[in-house]
């Protein structure tokens, strides 16, 4: 029997903004338990929500980014249930009219584009955390999160696997931080999604019954749970029994997923209009707004890379495919006019040590200032590539500037041709029979000279200065 | 007197904390404020600066408005130990203003009742009969007003919950527009109708405290932004050519004869001073108390989840898990009346039973207000009574069948739904307790229904009446 995949993501994106969907209280991440929180996130009686117009702002650009129809009048409804960390028994989202309805993703699939077609993306508010494992025999609240505003977008049902779906969150995350309407950063769980999976025999067309992995935070983590999920459920389908449609949770220890507990998910939410809150309408000068402020996606900074800093194609693709690399560019290219040294570094070195560490280059020690020091350093001939290298290493590592680790380990390259000259002649003196051996033909021996020059310089002379000399030297 | 300094405010606070203790049975306060009122009264008597109306004036606060390091109940066991780090707005402008708050007043238990039956701090007494309700759910705070232990009190109003009572206990009571009064602070009962307002002896004290207690407020989407007229600046106009409708649904013939009598005095006196009376019809309005609650108890169900036991309020003890500490919180904390219309919300909020409840509770409530605009195309004004009945002795209504009850709201009700003024004023005693005249207003119109009211006063000597306090 062959089998079809069928998944739909709904991804749930924290947006950017300084203060709370509904208060005035920051959004900031990681601050002491309880303290990003005022009244309103308290859920105190008599309280209420106030509209914080910045969330609007960046779901519409969204919006805009994607092509959907944008609802400017919004209304919110309450979704009802009791857990600890909702203050206020009910959750402030969009059923009924969501603020974006439609338009499209382009994902990378196999080798070409796919364009998947996006549901809606509504406005929600977070809820708090608990805490179940710090205070024995209790369960702690922290009300941080709680009121943070979320954009939850959801897809149609046109994912066809697990790869697909990461290229999906991977074009999702580039998108929402080019915007800025988020920093997607998803171990802080500013991006994460829950994926709607189901199987069917290949070429039904009616849809299998479908599980929700809740909550999943990684790319990695996407195409184990979901993976996990397909291998399951061919598995119960192949043994005749049915999918049960239920909410499961991936374990990221044990590599599976497995039910929530069945009280979890058996709720009525009894939604209803929100009645605290009229309705919220973005004026046509403010949409205006929103369109004369749009930021520059990956397309327009490749075409400028290209015709603005000389870059290849490919060079500029790559750059410009993440955020956080396209801005440190383009602020270490203030600092240095070698561009395409700066493009190598960035996508070759700079690159394979973020992508050990799994980090963006913005979360790593490095700035750009000091990478375009060493971008000028390497450019000036102060320094050879290799020990660029070398002292690239340390940069990464500590965050000091090139300039402090050359004076201090003293490895300012040896350009005065008269002190390489000296070296040479050492060499020469102390190496006869392979002097010898390289006239009598064996050009292959150029490279031990350089090697020994390179050996009594530390590495230090300039290669350049070295190949010319030693060939004289050697004629 | 204040503004002549024959008293000083300390006096008059003294004086009302004393009036307070003498009638204590009456059990009109659910906390008092005496340090912190006593110390303000004298710092007003302290201070130079000229007096607004209202600096000085000891105010008794229904126990639903939040303030700052006061208890605030809701009268209700749940919140029973709960201290508000905040002060509603309503309440501030009034402090604002230089009004002294002497107490919280007893209430029905989240405002829901119409008798004061409900509290959780015991029934209040009608100051004008012993063992017979003020009315409610603000009947602590008529009768406190009732019982002159103060001269103003602030009430919130949901269904008749100012009106009523304020007929019940002789006094006058106005229900603002929605949204005249911000609603931060307010401890929510039904958001799309509650609505505070004053409660005082005359429509020109309520005008005077409706001028501090208006105003759009940031906090409160759902407050109007709309500039606040000068409210006593316009009453006393004539009401010759006046145009007041009588609601042609409203069938009077089934009232008690001297409810009817007390409205066909009244409507004599207007047009003895030039008001002409008109029949308009409210097609929909006999759908009120359906509507009504289908949709109060639904936005109360939501309303209230949020006293769970878990960041402040009463707890359980010996609890078993968080779902065990929701059940038994709630079960402990919340009284009969409150579950049942928790229980009704639920339920009409259910999947499969929203449609034929909640959504058309919405629908009909939309025809309602739609009736109200029709008519009031040809009237400035409605008039009813503003209850069926006058007050009535403690459990006699509403113990076996709870529709009972229910129904004392129905000529109340349907401004709520429709988001109007309306006022209640005595209009004379019916078997010897207090009946109440109710005038409803167009869309943010308070000035003509308080015009309106203040002319009847200045014609008549109802407002005047006390009761005679023998019995407590």
């Amino acid at each position: 029997m062959t089998w079809e995949t069928v998944i739909g993501l709904e991804t749930h994106v924290q947006l950017s903004t300084k203060t709370k969907l509904f208060s005035r209280a920051s959004t900031t991440f990681g601050k002491s338990p309880n303290t990003n929180v005022n009244l309103i996130d308290c859920g105190l009686p008599g309280v209420l929500p106030s509209v914080n117009k910045e969330a609007f702002y960046k779901a519409i650009r969204f919006g805009m980014a994607v092509g959907a129809q944008i609802n400017q009048t919004s209304i919110f409804d309450r979704k009802n249930y009791f857990y600890a960390d909702l203050p206020k028994g009910y959750q402030i989202t969009q059923m009924d009219l969501p603020i974006v309805l439609g338009g499209t993703i382009d994902i990378e699939a196999g080798d070409g584009i796919k364009t998947v077609n996006i549901t809606r993306a509504h406005l929600e508010e977070d809820a708090g955390k608990s805490i179940h494992d710090e205070f024995d025999g209790y369960s702690a609240i922290d009300l941080n999160r709680a009121g943070t505003p979320l954009l939850e977008i959801v897809s149609e049902p046109e994912i066809s696997n697990a790869k697909e779906a990461v290229a999906y969150m991977k074009a999702m995350h580039q998108l929402v931080t080019y915007l800025d309407v988020s920093d997607g950063n998803m171990s802080e769980g500013s991006l994460r999604c829950d994926a709607n999976v189901s199987i069917r025999k290949k070429g039904d067309l009616e849809l299998g019954t479908r599980t929700e992995i809740k909550n999943i935070n990684s790319f990695k983590f996407i195409e184990k749970a979901i993976n996990y999920e397909i291998k399951r459920q061919i598995k119960v389908l192949e043994n005749g029994d049915t999918v049960t449609q239920e909410t499961r949770l991936y374990d990221s220890s044990k590599d599976e997923t497995r039910p929530m507990r069945s009280k979890e998910f058996a709720n009525d939410y009894r939604y209803f209009p929100e009645p605290d809150l009229l309705p919220v309408v973005i004026s046509d000068a403010e949409m205006q707004e929103i369109k004369d402020n749009f930021p520059e996606l990956p397309k327009g900074k490749e075409a400028r890379y290209k015709e603005d800093f000389g870059l290849s194609s490919y060079d500029a693709q790559i750059i410009a495919a993440s955020k956080s690399m396209a801005d440190f560019f383009e602020a270490s290219a203030e600092n240095t006019k070698n561009f395409s040294l700066l493009a190598n570094w960035l996508i070759g070195e700079i690159s394979a040590f973020l992508n050990k560490d799994i980090i963006e280059i913005h979360e790593s020690k490095l700035s750009p200032e000091n990478i375009a020091m060493l971008i000028n350093r390497i450019d000036d001939q102060t320094i050879s590539g290799k020990i660029g290298k070398s002292i690239f290493e340390e940069m990464y590592k500590s965050g000091s500037s090139p300039d402090e680790i050359i004076k201090s380990q003293g490895l300012e390259q040896i350009s005065d041709d008269g002190a390489i000259e000296e070296i040479i002649n050492t060499v020469i003196q102390e190496n006869p029979s392979q002097v010898e051996a390289y006239l009598g033909g064996k050009d292959k021996l150029f490279g031990f000279f350089v090697g020994q020059v390179m050996k009594l310089t530390q590495g230090k002379a300039n290669p350049q200065s070295v190949n010319t000399i030693l060939k004289e030297k050697l004629k | 007197m204040l503004d002549c300094k024959s008293i000083s405010s300390s006096e008059l606070i003294h004086e009302t904390f004393r009036l307070a203790k003498q009638y204590q049975d009456l059990n009109c306060f659910v906390t008092m404020n005496e340090d912190r009122g006593i110390k303000k009264a004298h710092s007003i008597d302290q201070a130079d600066s000229s007096h607004s109306q209202l600096s000085g004036i000891p105010m008794a606060q229904k126990d639903l408005f939040c303030t700052e390091g006061l208890r605030t109940t809701c009268s209700s066991k749940i919140l029973s130990n709960f201290i508000p780090p905040y002060t509603a707005t309503a309440v501030q402008k009034l402090e604002e203003a230089g009004s002294i708050i002497v107490g919280k007043t007893n209430m029905d238990e989240f405002a829901m009742g119409s008798s004061n039956e409900t509290s959780y701090f015991g029934n209040v007494h009608n100051p004008w009969r012993k063992g017979y309700v003020p009315g409610g759910s603000s009947g602590g705070s008529a009768a406190a007003v009732a019982a002159g232990i103060v001269s103003a009190a602030t009430g919130t109003d949901t269904g008749g919950s100012i009106r009523q009572p304020a007929a019940h206990c002789g006094i006058t009571g106005l229900k603002p527009t929605y949204g005249r009064v911000s609603r931060w602070g307010m401890i929510a009962f039904a958001s799309s109708l509650d609505q505070a307002g004053p409660l005082a002896r005359t429509a020109e004290d309520c005008a005077i405290l409706l001028n501090a207690m208006s105003g759009h407020d940031l906090k409160d989407t759902t407050s109007l932004d709309v500039e606040t007229p000068d409210f006593l600046a316009s009453i006393n106009q004539p009401v010759k050519g006046l145009k007041i409708g009588i609601i042609k649904e409203f069938d009077l013939g089934d009232l008690d004869s001297e409810v009817q009598a007390r409205f066909e005095e009244s409507k004599n006196l207007y047009e003895k001073l030039g008001a002409e009376f008109i029949e308009i019809s409210l097609p929909n309005i006999s759908a009120s108390v359906p509507t009504y609650y289908s949709i109060a108890p639904a936005e109360c169900s939501s309303n209230l989840s949020r006293f769970d036991g878990v960041r402040f309020g009463h707890r359980a003890d010996n609890t078993e898990d968080l779902n065990d500490l929701y059940i038994k919180s709630r079960s402990e904390g919340f009284g009969e009346e409150v579950k049942r219309r928790i229980l009704i919300g639920t339920y009409a909020l259910s999947a499969g039973y929203y449609d034929a409840y909640y959504k058309k509770a919405q629908q009909v409530r939309r025809l309602i207000k739609n009736d109200f605009e029709e008519a009031f195309n040809s009237v400035d004004l409605m008039m009813t009574p503003t209850s069926p009945n006058t007050a009535f002795a403690f459990g006699s209504k509403g113990a076996q069948n709870p529709i009972e009850l229910y129904l004392e709201d129905l000529f109340t009700i349907s401004s709520n739904l429709a988001g109007l003024p309306a006022i209640s004023i005595p209009h004379g005693m019916v078997h010897s307790l207090p009946s109440g005249l109710q005038l409803i207003g167009n869309f943010l119109q308070e000035d003509k229904i308080l015009n309106a009211a203040h002319i009847f006063q200045q014609n008549s000597e109802f407002h005047l009446a006390k009761p005679s306090m023998e019995d407590f």
